[in-house]
């Protein structure tokens, strides 16, 4: 993919991003970080490229296989303390007036 | 249809989970499954990238990410949700490390294949990966430390230290050039080990009250580091995941500069921000202004006799284990008919959005939380504000007094209700150390004593009114 593609798709997603997240309310701005912070953990697909196709090269070894742990250490631990988090916010019982953006 | 393209649609699927996810997050009753819809598409994304051609050797790839994974998922289920902020540093720190260490194995492979000086793309993605994605991940250690408590939490300062860190800044600058017109593997590892003590420099003179700030930052940071991974391995769904990041952690880190009235570069370069956990006593001392008192069996009184009540819960509330008296007085007065709400002030907690976590764990509904904009025009309608463990998110001078450090900060303006009860532990000043006015003001009543125990005392006497 050339370089010119990569830099459209980098500016787009730019764009998109700030579009939704600025959605975010404050409430949800905690989830947000650590949620966004579990997508992060997508280098994890990096670090399986690098540590698949290492064939045997040492500096490829060591630095794939902490960078996988490290990776799905992130994407897991991310993805489980939002979700527990976000279990926990909750409406009224009997909904009052629906006073919630 | 190729399995290369296959994968680069399982790209795509996994990318607009990703922004489906993000946009679900609007909304507190979307938002769990718009967690999951990104999880979801992490899975795929991690299905996808096994079955390409390039991975060869499964054994590694299985072994480091089971142990990374079990150790991710003990942490999250095991933190406290006051430590949140702690635990967002770490994760953010893995995923920064992570990066670099994509780079680090990238260039080497450069190396590899006989290749002497690298493409402009290749040599400024590598190296902008390997950099600030070791900044990320010392600079994110740190501040886990200080907000775990194992290292100090007020600055830690040096003499020149902006001018040594510039120097550090510029000779990782120049390896970086070094290392991308002649390829040799030790100029990079001197570069990253100069980036490692550049982001641990650069957080250590950095106060707990600013690490909300820093944190933020630093996520943008790794999300920046990510995509430009991708760059290197020209890997489309890392640019487009890294860039959603980066653009997360950027509005936040302005936001909550905005909101603590500080510049990033005043926070980064700054070194203020002095107590680390509530109890920063701002030095200069009582002067003997009046304050007036009040027991919690008159402000029970008060209460119960109340149509409209707001509590401005600030990080006090939660290092005082307040959160459960405090829903249960918002219950009780909710019972007899008071309206109770919460109103929020964005820097409330350790990281943005914090004290809605903490309260929401409570079973505080998330309708009864209200942001400072939606709070601010009612409080003229309000007949009583109990101020919990907040200080200079409530102080007038922000709003009136030109001269204040804290001026230009958006406050909530409780000063505007009818009746004003504070609660604290003594007359001690609030972060960035500046008098407040609003504890003098007629209105205002003090409730001096530990929240919670004040708290159980205040909701035993409202069941007796």
């Amino acid at each position: 993919m050339s370089f010119i593609t990569e830099l459209v798709i980098l500016v787009l997603a730019a764009w998109v991003g700030i579009e939704v997240v600025s959605k975010v309310p404050q409430m949800l701005h905690t989830p947000l970080m650590s949620g966004t912070n579990a997508i992060h953990g997508v280098v994890l697909v990096g670090a399986i490229l690098v540590l698949g196709a290492a064939a045997g090269g040492t500096v490829e070894i060591i630095c794939g296989v902490v960078a996988v742990a490290f990776g799905a250490a992130n994407v897991v631990g991310g993805f489980v303390v939002t979700d527990r988090m976000l279990q926990m916010f909750k409406r009224r019982p009997e909904p009052k007036d629906g006073g919630a953006e | 249809m190729s399995r290369a393209d296959l994968i680069q649609i399982a790209y795509l699927v996994a990318a607009v989970c990703f922004i489906l996810g993000l946009k679900w997050l609007s909304s507190p009753r979307s938002a769990r499954r718009g967690n999951q819809v990104a999880a979801v598409g992490m899975a795929i994304a991690i299905v996808a990238t096994l079955i390409d051609s390039r991975v060869v050797d499964y054994a590694w790839i299985v072994i480091a990410a089971v142990v990374g994974g079990s150790i991710g998922a003990v942490i999250a289920r095991r933190v406290q949700m006051t430590a949140m902020p702690q635990l967002v540093a770490l994760l953010n720190g893995l995923g920064g490390g992570a990066a670099a260490l994509i780079a680090i194995s990238e260039y080497h492979a450069h190396g590899a294949l006989g290749e002497t000086s690298l493409g402009a793309v290749a040599a400024v993605s590598v190296m902008f990966s390997a950099v600030v994605g070791s900044v990320s991940f010392a600079g994110s250690l740190i501040a886990f430390g200080k907000l775990q408590e194992i290292l100090p939490g007020r600055p830690i300062t040096w003499p020149a230290q902006k001018v040594i860190n510039a120097i550090i800044g510029i000779v990782i600058l120049a390896l970086a050039v070094w290392a991308s017109v002649a390829v040799n593997d030790p100029v990079l590892w001197v570069a990253v080990g100069l980036a490692l003590v550049l982001g641990a420099a650069a957080v250590l003179p950095i106060g707990g009250a600013d690490m909300p700030v820093v944190i933020a930052f630093l996520n943008a940071c790794t999300g920046l580091a990510a995509a430009a991974t991708g760059f290197a391995l020209g890997n489309v769904l890392l640019i487009i995941a890294g860039v959603l990041v980066g653009a997360s952690g950027t509005m936040l880190t302005q936001l909550m500069s905005k909101a603590m009235n500080r510049s990033l570069t005043s926070v980064l370069f700054g070194a203020f921000g002095g107590g680390a956990t509530g109890a920063a006593s701002g030095g200069s001392g009582g002067e003997a202004l009046p304050v007036l008192e009040i027991s919690p069996a008159d402000l029970a009184a008060q209460l119960v006799y109340a149509r409209r009540v707001v509590i401005v819960p600030g990080y006090g509330l939660a290092v005082a284990q307040a959160q459960h008296p405090v829903r249960e007085l918002a219950d009780l007065l909710g019972e007899r008919g008071v309206d109770v709400t919460f109103a929020i002030h964005p820097v409330a907690g350790r990281m943005p959005g914090h004290m809605n976590v903490l309260l929401a764990e409570a079973d505080v509904p998330y309708d009864k939380l209200l942001e400072m904009e939606e709070a601010n025009p009612d409080f003229p309608q309000t007949d009583v504000v109990l101020v919990i463990g907040a200080n200079d998110v409530v102080n007038p001078a922000a709003r009136d007094d030109p001269d204040s450090p804290l001026f230009g900060m958006p406050i909530l303006e409780v000063d505007h209700a009818e009746h004003v009860v504070v609660f604290k532990r003594s007359m001690a000043s609030g972060f960035a150390g500046v008098e407040n006015m609003l504890f003098h003001d007629p209105k205002t009543r003090m409730l001096f004593g530990d929240a919670r125990k004040s708290l159980t005392q205040l909701v035993q006497d409202v069941q007796a009114v």
